[in-house]
């Protein structure tokens, strides 16, 4: 039980000391890599309770996709002339009413949250699921999710299709004069219409058109 | 108090039993491959330190240790440290979950094989970060090709790690070699266990997917402003990884300890050792790939990862998952 606790204030502490430096660091690249090791910190406490299938999935979603991306858009931001416009020059002042409202919002959300909620100790009693215990964490999810919560479950499916959808609809477009390779058209030439033989006639040459 | 401090000594000592033996094996299986290389060139290769070449990589080692480190002056010195560090550490610790035996295993948890798939997507960080510190335009390039790469191709590995688990039921590897015991799923998932192959090629940068390390056009990609130590540690880590993705085959597709027939001479040979064999056979072929084809443009890389193999992987899930449900075969109720 004690190395239990030690194990969980050590990731807890690093998750809340990583949120805070991801907040406060003036270089972008190092938020990226705070908010990672973030998301394993916290990845480790839902092992820790049990959940160890969110917790994986969690560590290859966030952590092994979604971040990656997010740290290829931040590498390619020029992160010194970014800092210029926003800490130097004089109508940085301009961001700060906008700041001041979303931070007066999320603030008096969390406090109606925090307000509202009561610590359940015998969680277990108050949910209306069965737990069985001889069952791993996979199965049981599995069991719940493609049964009772089918769809919800492919609802939320549907929208990160959309999603994704959405994100090529709006980043496709067609160019114009790009030579492209057809590995059918490679492969299915023949010799006639590839070699041509033609006889040169002399001082004038021949032209080409492809 | 004491039998806390046996408890810790007891791990300690089991963590050491396997990563030793794996350190050892990684600078061996260096040795192997260049000599596989070089035998295919029709070379030597490596044989003049110790026996037939063997202390090779031990030489090597010395030769990097007392190597100066240079840190580029304008490198972002924290990450550029700690990408060689991040890298070998996630080759090492995905080691923790892989069952040698029925019991000779560190750790025996539920979601191994999520744990596996979960550290080496982990593995695009040491190049990442190694690519952005040194502040320099090839490592930056490789850096980029790479994590590109590598996020590909984990899609593919996935979709096929699904298709293994709709046979298994269970995502403890050694429920994984326990189900394989009627029969191995590389032949019912053949397909599968090829576009595993050539993933996991794509997976660890080993030709012909090595574009972060082009040499041909990027020096030596994320590696370049890296020397010393801290070269052999991405080095290190490269070939754990290498090592770990040919056990990951062996245990999904290969039966992991499990001996080919259940008869006379080869159900003596002890289970370890079945694994070890089939480790190395995975890695003969990794070697040979390695010598015999040439490298992917990068345009043919992507467009193997996302047109080819993902859209077969899933459509083999479909087949999988109703081949079994058809013929009642589903290992979950």
């Amino acid at each position: 039980m004690i190395a239990h606790s030690i194990f969980f204030y050590f990731f807890s502490t690093i998750a809340v000391i990583s949120a805070i430096m991801l907040t406060v660091s003036k270089n972008t690249v190092h938020s990226v890599f705070f908010l990672i090791l973030d998301f394993i910190s916290i990845s480790c406490l839902f092992i820790m309770i049990g959940a160890e299938f969110l917790g994986m999935i969690m560590l290859i979603v966030y952590v092994g996709a979604v971040a990656v991306l997010f740290l290829f858009v931040v590498m390619m931001l020029n992160v010194a002339e970014q800092k210029n416009e926003w800490f130097k020059a004089t109508d940085s002042t301009s961001h700060i009413p906008v700041g001041f409202i979303i931070s007066t919002i999320i603030f008096f959300e969390l406090l109606f949250v925090v307000g509202g909620w009561k610590y359940k100790p015998n969680i277990s009693n108050a949910i209306s699921l069965e737990i069985n215990d001889s069952m791993s964490n996979t199965h049981a999810l599995g069991n719940i999710i493609y049964t009772d919560y089918i769809h919800l479950f492919q609802l939320s499916g549907m929208i990160l299709l959309v999603a994704m959808i959405g994100a090529i609809v709006l980043t496709f477009r067609k160019r114009e004069g790009v030579k492209k390779q057809s590995y059918f058209r490679q492969i299915s030439r023949e010799k006639e219409e590839g070699v041509q033989l033609i006889e040169v006639e002399n001082n004038k040459g021949v032209k080409f058109d492809d | 108090m004491s039998d806390n401090i046996f408890i810790i000594f007891n791990e300690v000592y089991k963590i050491l039993f396997l990563l030793i033996p794996v350190l050892v094996s990684v600078a061996m299986i260096v040795w192997l491959d260049r000599r596989v290389w070089a035998f295919v060139q029709k070379r030597r290769g490596p044989n003049v330190v110790g026996p037939f070449g063997l202390l090779q990589s031990l030489a090597d080692a010395l030769k990097y240790m007392f190597k100066e480190i240079i840190i580029p002056a304008t490198a972002n010195k924290v990450i550029f440290i700690l990408a060689p560090i991040v890298t070998m550490t996630l080759a090492l610790i995905a080691w923790a979950v892989i069952p040698f035996n029925n019991y000779f295993v560190l750790a025996d948890i539920n979601a191994g094989i999520l744990y596996l798939f979960a550290i080496s997507s982990l593995g695009v960080y040491g190049i990442i970060m190694g690519g952005w510190a040194s502040n320099s335009k090839y490592p930056f390039l490789g850096a980029i090709r790479s994590a590109a790469q590598m996020v590909s191709y984990e899609v593919s590995i996935g979709v096929i790690i699904i298709n293994v688990l709709l046979c298994v039921g269970s995502l403890n590897l050694g429920d994984i070699v326990l189900a394989q015991e009627k029969i191995w799923f590389v032949v019912p998932l053949f397909p599968m266990f090829v576009i595993f192959f050539i993933s996991s090629l794509a997976e660890t940068n080993r030709p012909p997917f090595d574009l972060p390390e082009a040499e041909a056009e990027l020096v030596a990609g994320y590696q370049t402003e890296y020397s010393g130590m801290m070269y052999a540690m991405f080095w290190l880590g490269e070939y754990a990884n290498i090592l770990l993705m040919c056990a990951m085959g062996s245990i999904l597709f290969l039966g992991g300890w499990l001996s080919p027939i259940d008869i006379f001479p080869f159900n003596l040979v002890p289970g370890p050792l079945w694994m070890i064999i089939k480790i190395l056979l995975l890695f003969l072929l990794f070697s040979l790939v390695k010598a015999i084809v040439p490298r992917y443009r990068y345009d043919q890389l992507m467009r193997l990862g996302w047109k080819i193999f993902l859209p077969l992987s899933l459509i083999w899930v479909i087949l999988t998952s109703s081949f079994l449900f058809y013929f009642d075969l589903l290992p979950v109720k």
